[in-house]
């Protein structure tokens, strides 16, 4: 991954500087100089839109902290008070707002295109387990920012969420007891959960930089899921990644712009603008998009405990992913039974996602059971069997051959006729 | 292969069992009105809203409160279009407490611009006395804390359409849905009978009735008109700068087609020499 | 391998050719960003200005004069500030008007620090110019107004007579609806 024009420091001050601080040295090769496989398709731009998104959160975040008031009496006429008052207040909020579901649309698009593509295989682990890690941080951080405004779904999605902690069997009530502050959910929970909201992007922040850097180590992976095997295979990061990301961060705008300045309620609950009341629990508690697969899991488990275990334990799996895919072959181009598999494993969290959403009631709980074993099930059996069983595609020689020739290797043994399990 | 089919199968139909087992419950959905303010081009009609500021003011306040407007949003671009000083005078037409004075004393004095509108209850308790227990609830955003359930595919189409009148169309209708509890239903002492109501049995007595208000600008003296008059006035008054919003949003919109298209052919051009996948 | 590769060059700048020639293709996409980049700033920091409650807040306030006694200051708050509304005596309207104004280091006659006819009322933003804090009324050696935090005096018209404040006490805008009441705003 050498061989690219390396940070030649032009002007007297630049030399002087790069020999102390070498700051532009770094920006050269990691943002100009640094090589990226020239295959990557627009699916390889949401980390770029991820980034985009955590400085648009981080930036509305910190303006709207600027009227809002953490107080149990006071936070929701505040953020009226942003919406009708304040000079471009509902834009900001709803920037705000909106901006927390194109971060998640955009993560798991990611996400499931590390998925597709194998990205978490070795030599990638770290970049990966960093990567859920941000994840978790994320869902901390939209949870926290969901219970700020103080409306009803503020309030009990708190009460619920909070109520996780109160499954862990001796501890659970003086758990409970110590995050809220309190006998119930009330101002010193709201008070630190601000504190913490604002907290945790930063934290975002410093392990997107990790993130970063791990990826810088091993390089990105991409569509073939084959390492690029010198210059001929990769191109610079500037212009080439640049204006493709930023073609599609333009394009991401225009649906952020769509729900933002004409649906800008769609994706919220109408009851999260009734002032919070811990008297009266609204009729169907949901929580926010993102979180309704996992909501849908932590319902289809009987047992509480089990339950929360369950949710926990539907995030933490993606942690082990890179041990759990036992297939020697990254990218499912290449892997014809696996890529049925991971659309099953999609169409499985969209369907987890939806029954979420519903009342835990009758067919929804049995249909929820059902895709929650096969969510477990396919890290669990089909993954680890996959990687023995399943006959791969010859992969291409390098990336630059199957940039040529899509789908003929060079040189390769010639594909056998039965590929096709 | 067959693994895989068999396991898609069993989710589908895992699917279509769910809705199924489901229980139906709850109302009919409220029928779609015709609003001037939806769609991306959308705007509120003036005339509209005062009328509805008048059902407001003469019908729902003796009981709703609007605590979050002040007199001087009438006055303010994007609503029902009164100028400062008739914004003033009807502030003025309002007792507001003030004080304490220098003696230690609460007083009253008329309304100002800057004032918010009264309630028409000293507290939450006292609202509720009044009202055979049950709270009316504050009405800023009542149209925007209001919705039904619009169930797939609707809610995915409403994205494209932008249809999100949901609130208007539900407060209309439950002033529309009014009528005798049908054979078989109990109705709990003091509650009525409302079609569109969750649950049917409203606290709320039928509020209005053809004729109550009286229209200068030769409306039709409704409950239908006062309906969609006052659903339009509490969507202004839950989203005052709705006007403003869709304006810039059509700005944005265009300023980011061209910065998309721009950036589309600038990317096709620097990469044009570089073969790719 | 390399050679099987015949078709597929190294990249290593944006191109060769034409790489001289500024192109306008690069040029428009680079202002139409940079005029969206500039207009995301206007509510960023429009969002600082006082909002619309605050303005609405600092409407025009009206003081009733006709419990001031002779020789009291009153202090009434429009828009956050504090407002001296000074009742005057004939001494001190008398000292006001015998300075010599080139003796002062902002001149200004007491004439014009007071609306005609209502000599008596003295109507003051009562902030000092210095750094902001609320000076004292009847203490100094004018015998006007004393700023505890830096020593700055102003005399019985609110002119900065001795100490580090630049300017007079400022008079804000006010008018006299009767002779007993006053719109401060």
């Amino acid at each position: 991954m050498s061989g690219h024009s390396t940070y030649q420091p032009q002007s007297g001050f630049m030399k002087w500087m790069e020999s102390r601080l070498p700051i532009a040295g770094l920006v050269h090769s990691s943002f100009i100089a640094y090589p990226t496989p020239r295959n990557l398709n627009y699916w390889w731009t949401f980390g770029g839109i991820l980034s985009f998104m955590l400085g648009v959160q981080i930036i509305t975040g910190i303006v709207l902290a600027m009227h809002y008031t953490p107080h149990a009496t006071l936070a929701f006429n505040s953020v009226e008070s942003i919406m009708r008052d304040v000079n471009y207040g509902w834009l900001l909020r709803y920037l705000h707002s909106n901006g927390a579901s194109m971060f998640f649309i955009a993560v798991y698009i990611h996400m499931f295109r590390g998925m597709y593509y194998g990205s978490y295989k070795a030599p990638r682990e770290v970049l990966w387990i960093l990567g859920v890690i941000l994840y978790l941080l994320m869902m901390a951080t939209g949870f926290l920012g969901y219970t700020l405004p103080w409306g009803q779904m503020s309030f009990w999605g708190a009460t619920v969420i909070t109520n996780f902690f109160s499954a862990f069997p001796g501890i659970g009530e003086a758990l409970v007891t110590f995050l809220w502050g309190g006998y119930s959910v009330g101002n010193p929970t709201l008070n630190r959960f601000f504190s913490l909201h604002y907290l945790l992007p930063f934290v975002i922040a410093g392990v997107v930089v990790l993130h970063v850097w791990a990826l810088h180590v091993v390089g990105q992976n991409n569509p073939t899921g084959i390492e690029p095997k010198g210059d001929r295979d990769t191109v610079p990061f500037t212009p080439y990644a640049t204006l493709k990301d930023g073609f599609f961060i333009s394009l991401f705008c225009i649906m952020f712009a769509w729900f933002v300045f004409y649906t800008p309620n769609f994706l919220g609950h109408a009851d999260n603008y009734i002032p919070a009341n811990p008297a009266v629990t609204p009729q169907h508690i949901v929580p926010e998009w993102y979180y309704l697969p996992f909501y849908a899991i932590l319902r289809a488990i009987p047992n509480k405990l089990l339950g929360v275990l369950a949710l926990f334990g539907s995030i933490i799996i993606l942690a082990f992913l890179p041990w759990l895919d036992t297939s020697r072959v990254r990218s499912a181009r290449y892997r014809p039974l696996y890529k049925q598999f991971f659309w099953l494993f999609f169409a499985v969290c969209i369907g987890l996602g939806w029954l979420g959403s519903k009342p835990a009631e009758g067919g929804y709980v049995l249909a929820a059971r059902v895709l929650t074993f096969y969510y477990f099930a396919h890290f669990i059996i089909v993954l680890p069997l996959l990687g023995i069983f399943e006959k791969t595609k010859p992969l291409p020689n390098s990336i630059s051959e199957s940039v040529l020739k899509e789908g003929v290797p060079l040189g390769a043994p010639a594909p056998a006729p039965t590929a096709k399990v | 292969m067959i693994v895989s089919r068999t396991l898609l199968a069993l989710v589908a139909t895992a699917f279509l069992a769910a809705p199924a087992a489901a229980q139906e419950h709850g109302a009919p959905q409220p029928p779609a009105q015709k609003w001037s303010f939806a769609g991306p081009f959308g705007k509120f009609d003036q005339a509209q809203l005062q009328r509805g500021f008048k059902v407001y003011k003469e019908v729902c306040a003796s009981c709703h409160s609007l605590s979050l407007i002040s007199f001087r949003n009438l006055a303010e671009p994007g609503g029902p279009g009164y100028s400062a000083a008739q914004a003033a005078a009807v502030a003025a037409e309002y007792k507001v407490q003030d004080g304490p004075n220098d003696a230690g004393e609460m007083f009253e004095r008329a309304g100002r611009p800057a004032d918010m509108f009264p309630h028409p209850f000293p507290n939450d308790n006292a609202a509720r006395a009044a009202n055979g227990g049950a709270l009316p609830p504050d009405m800023s955003v009542l149209a925007k804390a209001r919705t039904y359930e619009r169930g797939f595919p609707w809610f995915v189409f409403d994205i494209f359409t932008q249809y999100q009148e949901q609130g208007p169309d539900y407060i209309h209708a439950i002033l529309m849905g009014y009528e005798e509890a049908p054979k078989g239903f109990t109705l709990p002492p003091g509650a009525h009978y409302n079609k569109y109501f969750p649950g049917h049995a409203i606290g709320m007595p039928p509020p209005i009735s053809d004729g109550q208000v009286t229209y200068d600008d030769g409306s039709p003296q409704t409950i239908d008109q006062y309906g969609k008059d006052v659903s339009a006035f509490l969507m202004w008054t839950a989203e005052p700068h709705m006007m403003a919003r869709k304006r810039l949003g059509l700005q944005v919109m265009i300023f980011l087609l061209v910065l998309t298209g721009l950036l589309y052919f600038t990317k096709k051009k620097v990469w044009k020499q570089v073969e790719h996948a | 391998m390399a050679s099987k590769q015949q078709g597929v060059k190294p990249v290593t700048t944006v191109s060769s050719a034409g790489h001289s020639r500024r192109d306008f293709l690069y040029i428009a996409t680079g202002a139409v960003a940079a005029v969206g980049g500039a207009a995301t700033l206007v509510p960023l920091i429009s969002q600082m200005n006082p909002d619309a409650s605050t303005i609405a807040a600092g409407a025009p306030i009206e003081v009733d004069l006709s419990p001031i006694a002779e020789g009291q200051v009153i202090k009434v708050f429009w828009r956050g500030k504090p407002i001296f509304v000074e009742h005057r005596t004939k001494k001190e309207i008398d000292e006001a008007r015998s300075v010599d104004l080139a003796s002062l280091p902002d001149p200004q006659t007491d004439q014009s620090r007071v609306k005609e006819g209502h000599d008596q009322w003295l109507v003051l933003i009562g902030i000092c110019t210095h750094l902001g804090c609320i000076p004292l009324a009847h203490q100094g050696n004018y015998d006007g107004f004393f700023c505890p935090c830096h020593g700055s005096q102003y005399d019985t018209s609110g002119r900065i007579r001795q100490g580090p404040a630049p300017l007079n006490l400022a008079v804000p805008p006010y008018a006299f609806l009767t002779d007993t009441k006053i719109r401060i705003g």
